[in-house]
């Protein structure tokens, strides 16, 4: 568990957001020098590890994937008053920045997204939740990132036009009660998954694993695509962060939350990009059930995650995804529960050690 | 004779259920009727039902591949949420639209069918409604009564009617393609043909022409046509901005919003078509697309058409196509295939 935690913890921090992912990639190559047979880094910067199975020739090739890619901003502008226009890099939403702390390229100039402060709202407006909150409409037109400089002259001298940030966000532990041990960070979508990949290659399984770790995602699935067309697996699943929004709800809403934090990894149906495999499901349903893993389903219908790119790759791959819920997911602060981490990295290592070709097939 | 064949293939065909993801019933029943009607049939990984039936070829030339795809699946309803009272919310698999849904009748693949319900008061009903205010009532009366899960489908259910020359199904998108092409294996049995036909039902078409991406990489063929519907533009308030009618034969598609055809192989459609004197529309439809959209993108490029039957409210509980159309899409594909195909 503390090592799942410690391993978090560093590749939350790290810096990578979408098309900027090498702070990332060189943490993780660090991470599975001695456990991978091979690493290779592909021309859109996937980093892609090897590691042979125990069982004789002919194997099966499983690829699990989590992406490397967290959402942040790009520069666009510098003003003439020093402030920084930007766009979002994947899905943001901009009722949620103001006010944010954010760090900027290589240098990690520290700034914050200007809000109006209270004073100047109308007592109408104060009763209201504050703009930005979720209160009002904020367009991205009305913000910009200011680092503190007096002028372009002195911004242009720190940050450029193309450079990339991201939330300034440390990781935090919350809780550290065994049964409810939950931290607080930025990036958990997807670094969660990466640190489980991590723990995954520890072991050889017998099948040939594949481990790749993606780029792109947030921006549209784009390294999983041409990683799975080099790979050509006969499986795979992507480990993801995933939405949870089991907050309490007014008594009279009836609904049942995308997932619940705490009850265990999150087996996805559907989602907008992938229908999963049966065969798939039925394996980890049954991992599951043999390893005593209490499972969840991830509420049909949102999101998407790798898997819905490589499925579709050459002739067809059977896929899925097992994710770990997270609160305030897209977020400078999202929190997760470690023991759906660590039930999650428990299920992946069991299916690996059960998957066969019958889990691959389709009814007639 | 042979059009009560089609109409009880096309009664069995759209009576049987397959939402987008789940098409297992719809698959082992076109499985069961082209059996013996093709050389090979497999089930591929994202479990399209790919049937190859082989051509001798011609002139001492290998025939060429020809890919025709017609989906399986059908719009639908996923379960995500059964309430304390047994109420079922849910989501909607491909392009569901708020205003038909409610009162539609809906049957899961175990047979348990369903209402869907409003929210509100009677206000509600004079207002568009959103899927989110929707809720499918299967007469439960408490949550222990449903049977149902979170993550089980249905799709608008009711019976096949045939009234004259028109047909009634909330499945005809596109079983009525999985009709013209499960007819067409018929109509080859025992003739020589020169070219490979792949006799492909896909899957996933309604949510983003999935099976139709997969199998096209794996068959790469030489050309290829979806076989689907299309809307028509003969609406009794609708300005015939698209020259589609109902029983005025096969349309052939110029363009969608997902793909321009190929030229030459609509050249040889035509001709085969104005040659046998097969009534056939052009098509220019300016919403949605069909497979033939995956299948022009597989691999370095597949030339692709799509040849369609026109059908009036297509993605409600009530579509309409007419056997006349259905006759002159299968007429139209078997002058086709007897000729040299070359593009």
């Amino acid at each position: 568990m503390m090592a799942l935690c410690d391993r978090l913890e560093r590749l939350s921090n790290a810096f990578g957001p979408s098309g900027r992912e090498r702070d990332v990639r060189a943490l993780l190559r660090a991470g599975i020098a001695e456990l991978a047979d091979r690493i290779e880094v592909d021309a859109l910067g996937n980093l892609i590890a090897y590691k042979t199975g125990a069982d004789p020739e002919p194997r099966l090739r499983v690829m699990l994937s989590a992406h490397m890619d967290e959402v942040g901003f790009m520069i666009t502008e510098i003003q003439k008053s020093g402030l920084l226009k930007f766009q979002p890099v994947g899905g943001l939403d901009p009722r949620m920045l103001p006010a944010k702390r954010l760090v900027i390229g290589d240098a990690r100039i520290p700034g914050v997204i200007g809000a109006p402060p209270p004073h100047l709202q109308s007592a109408k407006q104060a009763s209201q939740p504050p703009r930005g909150s979720g209160g009002q409409p904020v367009e991205l037109d009305d913000l910009a990132i200011d680092i503190g400089a007096e002028s372009d002259k002195e911004a242009e001298a720190k940050v450029k036009v193309g450079d990339y940030g991201v939330f300034a966000t440390q990781f935090t532990v919350l809780s550290r009660d065994s049964s409810w041990p939950t931290v607080r960070g930025k990036a958990f979508d997807d670094r969660v998954g990466c640190a489980m990949l991590v723990a995954l290659l520890a072991e050889r399984y017998p099948v040939d694993l594949v481990v790749v770790f993606t780029v792109q995602e947030e921006v549209g699935l784009r390294g999983a695509r041409v990683a799975a067309y080099r790979v050509e697996p006969d499986a795979a699943i992507s480990l993801e962060g995933t939405i949870c929004d089991d907050l309490p709800r007014p008594p009279d809403v009836d609904l049942t939350p995308v997932t619940r934090l705490g009850a265990g990894p999150a087996l996805t149906l559907m989602d907008r990009r992938l229908v999963s495999h049966p065969g798939l499901l039925k394996l980890l349903r049954d991992t599951a059930e043999a390893e005593g893993i209490a499972i969840q389903y991830k509420a049909p219908g949102l999101g998407g995650a790798d898997s819905g790119a490589i499925h579709l790759t050459r002739a067809g791959v059977p896929a899925t995804v097992v994710a770990v819920p997270c609160r305030y997911i897209h977020s400078p602060a999202s929190i997760l529960n470690l023991n759906d981490m660590e039930n999650s990295v428990r299920l992946m290592a069991a299916a690996l050690r059960r998957i066969g070709r019958e889990h691959l097939e389709r009814a007639g | 004779m042979k059009g009560s064949h089609v109409l009880e293939l096309t009664r069995r065909l759209t009576e049987a259920f397959g939402v987008s993801g789940y098409e297992d019933e719809i698959r082992s029943v076109i499985r069961a009727e082209i059996a013996g009607l093709v050389d090979e049939v497999r089930v591929d990984t994202l479990g399209n039902l790919v049937a190859l039936r082989r051509g001798a070829g011609a002139a001492g030339q290998p025939g060429k591949r020809v890919m025709l795809a017609a989906h399986m699946d059908q719009i639908g309803l996923m379960v995500t949420h059964i309430d304390e009272k047994g109420y079922l919310r849910f989501a909607p698999v491909g392009g569901v639209f708020g205003l038909a849904c409610w009162g539609s009748q809906v049957r899961f693949a175990d047979g348990t069918v369903g209402t869907v319900g409003l929210d509100g008061g009677i206000s509600a009903r004079d207002k568009l409604p959103t899927l989110n205010s929707m809720y499918i009532d299967v007469g439960a009366t408490e949550r222990a009564g449903v049977t149902v899960q979170v993550g089980d489908v249905a799709a608008f259910w009711h019976a096949f009617a045939g009234q004259g020359s028109a047909w009634f199904a909330p499945s005809m998108d596109d079983r009525i393609g999985c009709v013209v092409l499960v007819q067409l294996l018929r109509e080859l049995a025992g003739r020589e043909i020169a070219h490979d036909v792949y006799a492909v039902f896909t899957t996933q078409e309604e949510i983003g022409t999935r099976g139709a991406t997969t199998s096209a990489y794996a068959i790469d063929p030489y050309v290829a046509i979806a076989l689907d519907v299309t809307l028509t533009g003969d609406g009794p308030h609708t300005k015939p901005a698209l020259e589609v009618y109902l029983g005025r034969g096969v349309a052939l598609k110029i363009m969608d919003k997902g793909m321009i055809s190929h030229i030459g192989l609509n050249q040889l459609l035509i001709a085969a078509a104005e040659a046998e004197g097969i009534p056939y529309q052009r098509e220019v439809l300016q919403v949605g697309s069909t497979d033939a959209r995956a299948m022009q993108m597989a691999r370095s490029g597949i030339p692709t058409t799509a040849l369609s039957v026109p059908s009036r409210h297509v993605h409600t509980p009530s579509q309409i196509v007419d056997r006349r159309d259905v006759a002159a899409a299968i007429a139209l594909l078997v002058a086709f295939l007897d000729r040299p195909i070359t593009v």
